[in-house]
């Protein structure tokens, strides 16, 4: 079946719960309600002309601006041989939807991973914990507006560069010119009222002016 | 001197912590055991917390992460292009697929059409590592059950591939090979009499192997009827691939998704039938890559025989950009299944996010209930013969 007739099947049954087709992107989805995804993957399922047998990819996607996150579900037929895709858009602070583990089994880990990465909440799910990270860990790295902290189990999270060597060394010297020029600033006598002969010596010895050398 | 550890964020993540599972098992009298992160015959830095009554496991619960190297996050801070190091990290055995998701991905967001010949350079580049990656595959399966002979035989016929593959690229596991719109060399002078001259050789050293390993009377009786997947249990689970396959699931991404020049290209796809167990089992994942392998090399032959002559790179934008939200999906046959990359294209040079969906995920996830009243040594097999590799379940 085409994206089109797959949506008109759903929006037949499920009216509003299920949005219009998005044809804009290269691949076409359509938006679900939150309350409404368990029904409506069950229905995708067992339907005998949709019977949509696996669930391929689910991924989150954070969005600051809209103040949004969408979980994003990638289905495929085996038995029927299309694909189809489903967003739920879910609130920033309190993502929640409807885990899909007793639907699809493949489910399981890949809700635990947008669990650990994104921090969306699969109710229902029967071992929602961490996968990739620590159970310690703090904050999930995949929101846009994640920091890291500087330290885990007072293992430091960040390390100096191998390259900041090369640039200090340039620095060092850029930094003795002007230690040089500032002594020789104070060595010369305070500029007499007019500073014709003093200001010009002085510049003449001075070296070029300071350039910020790029890092 | 211990820090006082932090209040976790989700008071959920305490209750099924890791530590929350040891204390459930130790409750119920049954020995448990650590095996990883450090053991031979896992395949990578992968633990698993192994609940046994004796020889008999009630339970192996795999805990993964060891090699969590944020690629995903690093896709969203590098530029298009600057991403393809990376994805040879994806998966290291078969770095080339994961080059090939990630070029076809934004091509797609592109709207880019590769030169044929650059197609051409990616089948021949791609298919040779896929045998090279089913050696190492059915080389330490058959070395995990205990036949060590195999494996060196293998390896010396994946020697021949790196150095293929060094001719054509300068590396011998992290390619970097492929580029946005087509392929970074073309092939060397002299390059398709010796892809010829591997085949040829290859396809013989098939039939010893077979005769070695594959057929051996030991061999089958370990891995015959051990730890079926039936048909519907794989989809359910997701398992791709040749784990797929070996269930009886005649279904390819080359033949069924059809992209590249796969159209054009004469290929079957093996598929288990249970021939000396029950359908899906060890045994059937073994002769599947074995026969996979094969198929391979008639891909090659035909390659070599109609590649024409032309550009390697289309013409690309120096500077790739996209509306924000705009977002492409890929999919490849990798040597380890289906293979995605879901794309959404942030404003700048940037992607906004990357999700790479690898088989050896969702075979991962399968374990923990194909465990359940397996022997301790059967789940070596096991973790063998769905063929995961670490890094390409914590990307």
């Amino acid at each position: 079946m085409t994206p089109e007739e797959i949506q008109q099947s759903l929006a037949a049954k499920f009216g509003d719960a299920v949005g219009p087709l998005q044809p804009a992107n290269k691949d076409p989805w359509i938006e679900v309600k939150p309350a409404a995804l368990r029904e409506v993957c069950a229905h995708l399922k067992t339907d005998p002309q949709l019977r949509f047998d696996c669930l391929m990819n689910l991924s989150a996607v954070d969005w600051p601006k809209q103040n949004q996150i969408h979980v994003v579900y990638h289905l495929y037929s085996y038995a029927q041989r299309h694909a189809f895709i489903l967003k739920v858009k879910l609130d920033r602070a309190s993502p929640t939807v409807a885990s899909l583990e007793p639907v699809w089994k493949s489910a399981d880990w890949l809700e635990r991973e947008q669990f650990d990465l994104l921090g969306v909440t699969f109710e229902g799910h029967p071992d929602l914990r961490r996968i990739m990270l620590p159970d310690d860990w703090v904050g999930n790295p995949l929101r846009k507006d994640y920091a890291e902290q500087p330290q885990y189990h007072q293992i430091s999270t960040t390390r100096e560069s191998p390259l900041d060597g090369f640039i200090r060394l340039d620095e060092m010297k850029k930094r003795a010119a002007a230690k040089q020029e500032e002594e020789k600033a104070k060595a010369a006598p305070p500029p007499a009222p007019p500073p014709t002969s003093a200001a010009t010596a002085t510049g003449a010895e001075a070296p070029a002016p300071k350039k910020e050398l790029p890092q | 001197m211990t820090e006082p550890r932090r209040a976790p964020e989700n008071p959920t993540m305490e209750m099924t912590s890791n530590k929350e599972i040891l204390r459930r098992i130790e409750y119920t009298g049954d020995m448990l055991l650590n095996m990883g992160p450090q053991h031979p015959s896992t395949h990578g830095v992968i633990n698993f917390l192994v609940q046994t009554d004796g020889e008999v496991m009630k339970r192996a619960i795999p805990e993964v992460g060891y090699l969590h190297r944020s690629i995903e996050k690093i896709g969203e801070k590098c530029t298009y292009n600057g991403f393809m190091p990376y994805t040879d990290r994806v998966d290291y055995i078969a770095a080339m697929f994961a080059n090939q998701g990630w070029a076809m991905a934004v091509e797609r967001l592109l709207g880019v059409e590769v030169p044929k010949r650059a197609e051409y350079c990616r089948v021949i580049a791609c298919e040779l590592n896929r045998i090279s990656s089913h050696l190492i595959s059915v080389g330490t399966m058959a070395m995990d059950v205990g036949a060590v002979t195999p494996f060196p035989y293998a390896l010396r016929e994946r020697e021949f591939i790196n150095d293929l593959l060094e001719e054509l690229c300068g590396a011998r596991l992290t390619y970097n090979y492929l580029r946005i719109g087509g392929v970074a060399f073309d092939l060397p002078e002299g390059y398709a009499d010796k892809v010829i001259t591997f085949v040829d050789h290859f396809e013989k050293i098939l039939v010893e192997f077979n005769r070695l390993i594959t057929n051996n009377e030991i061999f089958v009786q370990r891995l015959a009827g051990l730890a079926p997947i039936p048909r519907e249990m794989a989809i359910d689970y997701c398992l791709v691939g040749p784990n797929l396959r070996a269930s009886g699931v005649h279904f390819d991404v080359r033949k069924d998704l059809p992209y590249s020049i796969y159209p054009a290209l004469q290929f079957e796809v093996p598929v288990g039938r249970g021939e000396r167990g029950a359908l899906g089992d060890a045994w059937d994942r073994f002769s599947v890559r074995v026969e996979e392998m094969r198929q391979s090399c008639r891909i090659l032959r035909q390659c070599i025989a109609q590649i024409p002559k032309g550009e390697t790179m289309a013409k690309v934008p120096r500077k790739i950009k996209f509306t924000e939200g705009l977002e492409a999906y890929s999919r490849i046959e990798s040597a380890r299944g289906d293979m995605q990359y879901y794309v959404v294209a942030g404003g700048g040079e940037n992607a906004y996010r990357v999700k790479v969906r690898t088989g050896s995920f969702t075979a991962m996830g399968i374990i923990d209930h194909l465990s359940r009243g397996l022997m301790i040594a059967d789940l070596v097999a096991l973790i063998a013969s769905l063929d995961v590799v670490a890094p390409e379940i914590d990307r």
